[in-house]
């Protein structure tokens, strides 16, 4: 094999990160046609076929499997055990109470499952079963997609995509190229050109494609879309040939082709290995931190369950231990309950304890908090301020299991192009020698074409300057990669632009190189169309020039310039290049450089984006000289990017500067602000995009990203050359570090404006360098370490020239860095698809890239300005409501449940409820079910305006600061506080004496009920102290659950109910409230229980008080002004001093 | 998912030219607006309130100042009861049911009586209420509570020819169907207690007790009732029933009042309410006042004449006869007196340190509010 393993390997390592499996490669026969004798021997692979499965389930496993997924959950698998044990064994409670609310949960659950796996089976078999054109036996032959083979020669015609990934063999064009949007695949919406194998591209017919005889040594499949190498052997003539293949030869799954009629590939990676699917990351399930620490909290209360049942079984066989106490005179037990052996009474013992406390963790519970996820999610649709009248869209909710996640966020990483700007790009203004020419009317395409049109801001130019004017537009009009849209009829091309219709139009990579044609069409200088090799010219006069194209030295990051060699229809030969202003004035040799530079620097101020335009007039043999470097270095296969390079280097040089160009990428409405906001909320704001630094950097200002006053530190490609990676982050680290280390930062001030903020741009490479896993040196292991410790340190942080691969890596690697933060990834384009899907929480921006992200999103909005109120006040509510909804739900099942925990102890730990069955079951679905729902849907502790105006109080909830362990021991402690002042209470009334008026006494199951009735009335108070927005709404579920529980209690124990087989409750309630002492000890319990609660909230908002209370308390002043005069006359006196 | 975005490639090509935006995008014209209701914005109106030293404060007082006269009001009310309990299991040797409680024996049908005599030191003016109290005896255990057949008990015949198997092991007897089946009715309290009255001249009155109205109104009319109806023969009803093992006399010949006789005799009654905690009392009889110008129950000797029928000792038990006269809250009890009190001196407290709080921080807090 020609190529070098070593190199292969060490490449393969650094863009399969370290992935063991792919350190091979495979060989493809073309149309399956063995390699002739004598060749090396190849192992022969086995191949998956082209099937794409994203499906969960089939028809078989559906059941089994999901089931086992369900019962995954800690929750649902315990619930299970409790209705297993409860039909198993004699249990205090009946089996009922607990299977019935289980398995409508699970069965609606798996009817959810089921119907998307359906989906996803019905989409997969849409795909798998497309029809695909397939050489076979020198004809085309349709199949579907699934069955295609590696090997199989496909067939594919314009407008159709690619069915798997294909090396290009020939296509209808003579040059063998052809034209590709992988929009799609990373979100470029340019056409790219791909070109055939040199010895394969005149097979252009089924018969002819049949008779190429050749192999592919390439590779195994890797994720990296660009990354591709491999081998081509054909043994057609005497001697076999081998050349090798590159990404360009290489035509990806899911592109699509264009402006190419048809084309002819050999299918080298099919199904699963396919680099789409190999991008393609599995849309997980997200878990939100709510999530996270709602079941540790269920871990600490299965212990406590746990340890509660054990240490009252203990307790009774300690107890028991005296027969007469076991099974006294009055209370026989059964033979077959003799019998049993000790050691399974006391597991069943166990587990009826197990049984009788299992209320403590609700199922409830968990369909509280779905119910509150689902119907909350209604909000975010609903709210009219995150409605475009534009678009006419408004947010979409594609998951409402992330609704508290949005209060979290710690990190945001946003798509620049399309998300932060309008994704519009405009020509501004052009200066030619310090002449300022603006476009007269900006939009419209209704631009005359001619003087008229040029607003001249400079003095008026010479003759001499009207000639390099006019070469500038020219070079405008020649130094680019725009394609012209051609009309199905030929004859329409010249006519369409022309006349200025929409019939036709420029497709470029980039919408900078579109906009500057379109600028140059409005000043009067229109590109037609490349044909034959020439570019033609409509001037001002209407008159068509011809310039034969003769290279084009393609734009790459690195150099961030590109240039064109044409000869004009005079012969004379011109190098245009274009490029950033840092790469083209060092090679400027002459030319107004001074005054070009100055406006440069004041349009880049204000966030245009800039290139320099600069020529050089060749002589013949200075052509024939770069004809000659740039032929060697293309022969070259070794080390062929890197020689490119060098004769790119040696041909742009000694130019002469014509002008610059000015563009403007809008910013979106309100992006800005939002910025500021997020900042302002404590949110590291990281823009992510495949754009080019400059552009990237210009943008991050204008969005005040980065300001005036922000230090920028660069972690560039061009830095890393002049020194080692190891020496760069070294020094940015001491510089973030030493500022650190001198100014600690005030946290009390929070905001403090002396603090100087850093801004980091790194640009993709470099990235992938840090992130590189070490393997000689030690010492690089702790790159990524120092990358992130400067990342911490740095308000804002830009990378530029991104892979869609590298955001998702990079959302990784700050999810995974020690303190775990939240991260948001928002973006518009497919290429941000993977990081959407890699953040905690994913938003999609309703942009014109597609709807693909909006697809894979979490949650989509039409603009990024809506992501302000999206975190700042849905975020901050949800996060509210949803801690206080489980930290409650807790609590309030403490207090259901220690009181029968204590009672254990009185009634010889005999398993004996304390409530009455219908109490216990209703207890968590009805009477303390809705206040608590209610109040997650409405509760708003501080208004949206002022959420929206302070975004600090964002930070107030930072970092889950609402679930906290010992917020959660608070909670806990107060619940068993309450438990234990209403179980003690009750006793203390109870013990040895009447309390009614007629002597009469009351039995064991009054004792429960009361305890029950202050339980209920203690909870609800709870969360009404609890509520700061008490809309009718509040009021009619928190009064009403308390008058629902009255009227069950009275007609439950009003009636003799039939079917039932006991009838304990029967006047017990109306009993109870026919005694006085009963009223006012209920009274008594309910406030001794609220008492701690209340005084902890006061004692803490006057001595301690948080951001949020401060402001609350101050609105309330405000509010409260108006009606005492007094207060307010006082306090305005008090100012005055 | 994979399958869906493979078909997606619908208008990514970056379009420029005169004209060409309009189409995008415009499939869907639907009016997506969401409605403007203060509900779906979140904008009902609603009260706010906070919890402040301010609005506490004089809740704080409020409380206090209404707990501590009911607390007090209580507690003078509880001590103004008058109670007597007198224990009369039998465990010291000098105790006149001592032979009684050492000499029992299910079997025997020679009753066993004692006697004891007490002093009341205070005339018990109005009603007088007689308890008897079991200690260290567990109503509240979960096989005994459950040991009933409520539908037997409410007279019906099925449950009474085949008693629910919640009865076990006191459901069937000799093959015949327990009634009343179950622990609780098996286990039912069967001494007999007598008040005598030591006159001062020497004659020995006995005390009139009424046994009627101590059980639960409903419970008598409504929850428990005999088979056959009203007013037929109770043996018949009960005919191929067999008397709980422990009892001496079937359940129909508990009293020869045929409205308190069977499953309505209110002594039954009384001990099928399961007691809430293992010290409990039950009414026994009620003392009635008779005269209005003399105390129900004058200063004096008093002589408490038991059947000794109820054995307490193999579980460590205790038996008690308590007199106890009733004011509208109920038997002596301190408790909640003293917790009205606590609780509201702690509130009152409470609003006082609040009210320092309020001072000092309060006016901080909105100093800076208004410099803000």
């Amino acid at each position: 094999m020609g190529m070098d393993f070593s190199t292969l390997r060490t490449l393969i390592n650094r863009y399969c990160a370290g992935e063991e499996n792919c350190v091979d490669t495979r060989t493809v026969y073309i149309g399956h046609k063995q390699p002739p004798p004598g060749t090396e021997a190849f192992i022969q692979q086995r191949f998956p076929d082209n099937r794409i499965v994203s499906s969960k389930y089939t028809f078989w496993n559906f059941i089994p499997k999901n089931m086992f997924e369900q019962f995954r959950r800690v929750a649902n698998f315990y619930f299970l055990i409790i209705f297993l044990v409860q039909l198993i064994i004699d249990t205090p409670t009946s089996p009922i109470t607990s299977g019935l609310p289980l398995f409508f949960v699970i069965i609606v659950t798996a009817i959810k499952q089921g119907y998307e796996d359906w989906l996803r089976h019905k989409a997969d078999n849409s795909v798998n079963k497309c029809p695909v054109h397939v050489v076979e036996h020198g004809k085309v032959v349709r199949k579907q997609s699934r069955k295609l083979r590696v090997g199989d020669v496909v067939f594919v015609e314009e407008d159709e995509v690619f069915p798997c990934d294909l090396i290009l063999l020939s296509s209808s064009r003579d040059d063998g190229t052809c034209y590709v949007t992988t929009a799609s695949l990373d979100g470029e919406s340019s056409h790219k050109t791909y070109h055939a194998v040199q010895d394969t591209k005149a097979y252009k017919t089924e018969e002819e494609v049949n008779c190429i005889h050749a192999t592919i040594d390439c590779e195994q499949p890797q994720p990296d879309l660009y990354k591709f190498r491999g081998n081509i052997n054909i043994y057609m003539g005497s001697e076999p040939v081998s050349r090798s293949l590159a990404s360009q030869n290489l035509l990806l799954r899911g592109a699509t082709l264009k402006n190419t009629q048809y084309i002819y590939g050999v299918a080298i990676y099919t199904g699963m290995e396919t680099k789409m699917a190999l991008n393609y990351q599995s849309k997980s399930q997200k878990r939100s931190a709510v999530e996270k620490s709602m079941n540790a909290y269920l871990v600490v209360y299965l212990c406590i369950l746990i340890s509660k049942a054990i240490i009252n079984t203990a307790m009774k066989y300690v107890w028991q231990a005296d027969p007469n106490r076991d099974e006294p005179f009055y209370n026989g037990k059964t033979e077959t309950e003799r019998q049993r052996h000790v050691l399974i009474r006391a597991f069943t013992d166990f587990l009826a304890f197990m049984v009788l406390f299992n209320y403590i963790i609700p199922v409830s519970m968990y369909v509280t908090v779905e119910m509150q996820k689902f119907l909350g999610s209604y909000f975010i649709m609903w709210d009219d301020e995150m409605f475009d009248e534009e678009l006419r869209e408004r947010a979409v909710v594609n998951t409402s299991d992330l609704n508290e996640e949005l209060g979290q966020v710690e990190y945001v990483f946003t798509d620049k192009t399309g998300t932060l700007t309008e994704n519009n790009m405009e020509f501004i203004e052009c200066c030619v020698d310090g002449n300022v020419y603006v476009p007269h009317v900006i939009c419209n395409g209704q631009v005359m074409p001619g003087a008229s049109g040029i607003d001249m801001i400079d003095t008026s130019p010479g003759p001499d300057a009207r000639e390099r004017e006019e070469l500038f537009f020219r070079a405008l009009c020649l130094c680019h990669t725009v394609q012209v849209k051609e009309e199905e009829t030929v004859d329409g091309i010249k006519h369409g632009i022309h006349q200025g219709k929409s019939s036709s139009f420029y497709i470029s990579s980039s919408p900078d190189e579109v906009a500057l044609v379109e600028g140059m069409k409005r000043l009067g200088f229109t590109y037609l169309r490349l044909k034959d090799g020439h570019m033609e010219i409509l001037n001002r006069e209407d008159e068509i020039e011809r310039f034969e194209l003769l290279e084009v030295l393609t734009f790459d990051s690195v150099r961030r310039r590109m240039s064109v060699i044409v000869r004009s229809s005079k012969g004379e030969l011109y190098l245009f290049c274009k490029g950033a202003d840092s790469s083209i004035f060092p090679r400027v040799i002459s030319g107004k450089v001074e005054q070009v530079k100055a406006r440069v620097e004041r349009n880049a101020v204000e966030g245009l984006r800039t290139l320099c335009v600069a020529y050089r007039p060749l002589s013949t043999e200075q052509y024939e000289q770069v004809c000659h470097l740039l032929t060697r270095a293309k022969l070259e296969f070794q080390d062929q990017d890197k020689l490119v390079a060098e004769a790119y280097d040696l041909i742009e040089r000694d130019l002469i500067l014509l002008g610059a160009t000015a563009v403007e990428d809008r910013l979106q409405e309100k992006a800005a602000d939002t910025i500021e906001s997020l900042h302002k909320a404590g949110m590291k704001v990281w823009v992510l995009t495949g754009d080019k630094m400059e552009t990237a950097a210009a943008t991050c200002y204008a969005s005040k990203l980065f300001r005036r006053s922000t230090q920028i530190l660069e972690l560039t490609t061009k830095r890393t050359e002049e020194q080692s990676l190891h020496d760069v982050l070294f020094e940015l680290s001491r510089t973030v570090l030493r500022h650190y280390g001198a100014m600690p930062r005030d946290t009390s001030s929070g905001l403090s404006g002396e603090y100087t903020d850093y801004g980091l741009i790194i640009d993709g490479a470099t990235l992938s360098a840090v992130m590189r896993p070490s393997q000689e040196d030690s010492n690089s292991g702790n790159y990524k370490e120092i990358f992130l410790e400067i990342c911490r340190n740095c308000s804002a942080v830009l990378c530029c020239r991104m892979a869609p691969l590298q955001k998702a890596q990079i959302v990784k690697m700050i999810k995974a860095s020690k303190e775990h933060p939240i991260t948001l990834a928002i973006g518009d384009g497919a290429n941000d698809v993977s990081m959407i899907l890699e953040a905690h929480v994913g938003i999609g921006i309703m942009g014109k890239e597609g709807r693909q992200a909006v697809r894979n999103s979490d949650y989509a909005i039409p603009k990024f300005k809506h992501l302000k109120k999206m975190l700042l006040v849905h975020g901050h509510y949800y996060y509210i409501r949803i801690s206080e909804l489980v930290q409650y739900f807790f609590y309030k099942n403490v207090c259901f449940i220690f009181p029968q925990f204590l009672y254990q102890f009185f009634c010889g730990f005999s398993q004996q409820p304390l409530y009455d069955t219908a109490y216990l079951t209703l207890y968590n679905i009805s009477f303390t079910s809705l206040p608590i729902l209610l109040y997650s849907l409405m509760e708003q502790h501080i208004n949206m305006e002022i959420l929206k105006k302070e975004p600090s109080l964002y930070r107030d909830i930072a970092k889950n600061s609402l679930l906290t362990w010992p917020i959660f021991i608070y909670w806990t402690v107060l619940g068993v506080y309450d438990a234990i002042v209403m179980f003690f209470g009750a006793y203390f009334l109870f013990d040895n004496t009447t309390f009614t008026s007629n002597g009469q006494m009351f039995g064991n199951w009054t004792f429960g009920t009361l305890v029950f009735t202050v339980l209920v009335f203690t909870v609800t108070f709870k969360l009404a102290l609890d509520t700061h927005y008490w809309t009718w709404i509040n009021h009619f579920v928190i009064w009403g659950s308390l008058v629902f529980f009255v009227v069950f209690s009275l007609l439950w124990g009003g009636i003799i109910w039939p079917f039932l087989n006991y009838q304990r409750m029967y006047y017990v309630f109306m009993q109870m409230l026919s005694s006085g002492p009963a009223w006012l000890s209920i009274i008594l319990l309910i406030t001794a229980s609220l008492l701690p609660d209340v005084v902890k909230k006061v004692f803490w908002r006057s001595l301690w008080p948080t951001t949020t209370e401060q402001i609350q308390t101050k609105r309330r002043c405000l509010a409260s002004e108006p009606s005492t005069i007094f207060m307010l006359s006082q306090t305005s006196s008090r100012i005055s001093f | 998912m994979l399958a869906s975005s493979y078909k997606d490639e619908d208008g990514h090509i970056s379009v420029s030219g005169s004209g060409a935006a309009a189409a995008a995008g415009g499939g869907s014209l639907r009016n997506k607006k969401p409605e403007n209701t203060a509900f779906k914005q979140q904008r009902l109106p609603a009260w706010q309130p906070i919890l402040t030293a301010g609005t506490v404060l004089p809740a704080f007082f409020i409380i206090g100042l209404i707990f501590i006269p009911i607390g007090i009001g209580l507690y003078v009310t509880s001590n103004n009861i008058k109670e007597i309990e007198i224990d009369y299991t039998g465990v010291d040797m000098s105790s006149p049911c001592f032979n009684c409680s050492q000499n029992f024996s299910w079997n025997s049908t020679k009753s066993c009586t004692c006697s004891i005599p007490f002093q009341l030191d205070q005339p018990y003016e109005s009603n007088v209420f007689m308890y008897y109290g079991l200690s260290n005896f567990y109503q509240n255990h979960r096989r005994y509570v459950k040991s009933r057949d409520d539908s037997q008990l409410n007279g019906n015949e099925e449950s009474l020819r085949s008693p629910s198997k919640e009865c076990e092991p006191y459901a069937r007897h000799d093959n015949k169907p327990i009634a009343p089946c179950g622990a609780i009715a098996n286990s039912m309290f069967n001494d007999t207690l007598e008040l005598f009255y030591n006159d001062p001249n020497g004659t020995k009155v006995q005390v009139p007790l009424t046994a009627t109205e101590i059980a639960w109104w409903t419970d008598k009319h409504v929850k428990f009732r005999n088979p056959g109806g009203e007013g037929s023969d109770l043996a018949a009803a009960f005919q191929g029933t067999t008397k709980p093992v422990n009892w001496r006399r079937p359940v129909y010949e508990l009293d020869s009042d045929p409205n308190n006789n069977g499953f309505i005799n209110e002594d039954f009654i009384v001990w099928m309410r399961t007691a809430a905690l293992p010290t409990f009392r039950k009414l026994y009889r009620i003392i009635q006042r008779r005269n209005n110008l003399l105390p129900t129950l004058p200063r004096g000797n008093y002589t408490l004449e038991v059947v000794y029928n109820y054995p307490v000792r193999s579980f460590e038990g205790r038996k008690r006869m308590i007199l106890s006269t009733i004011s509208w809250m109920g038997g002596k009890n301190p408790f909640l007196g003293i917790a009205y009190i606590t609780v509201g001196s702690i509130c009152f407290l409470l609003g006082i340190v609040l009210l320092i709080i309020h001072h000092k921080y309060g006016n901080r807090n909105n100093g800076a509010d208004v410099s803000h």
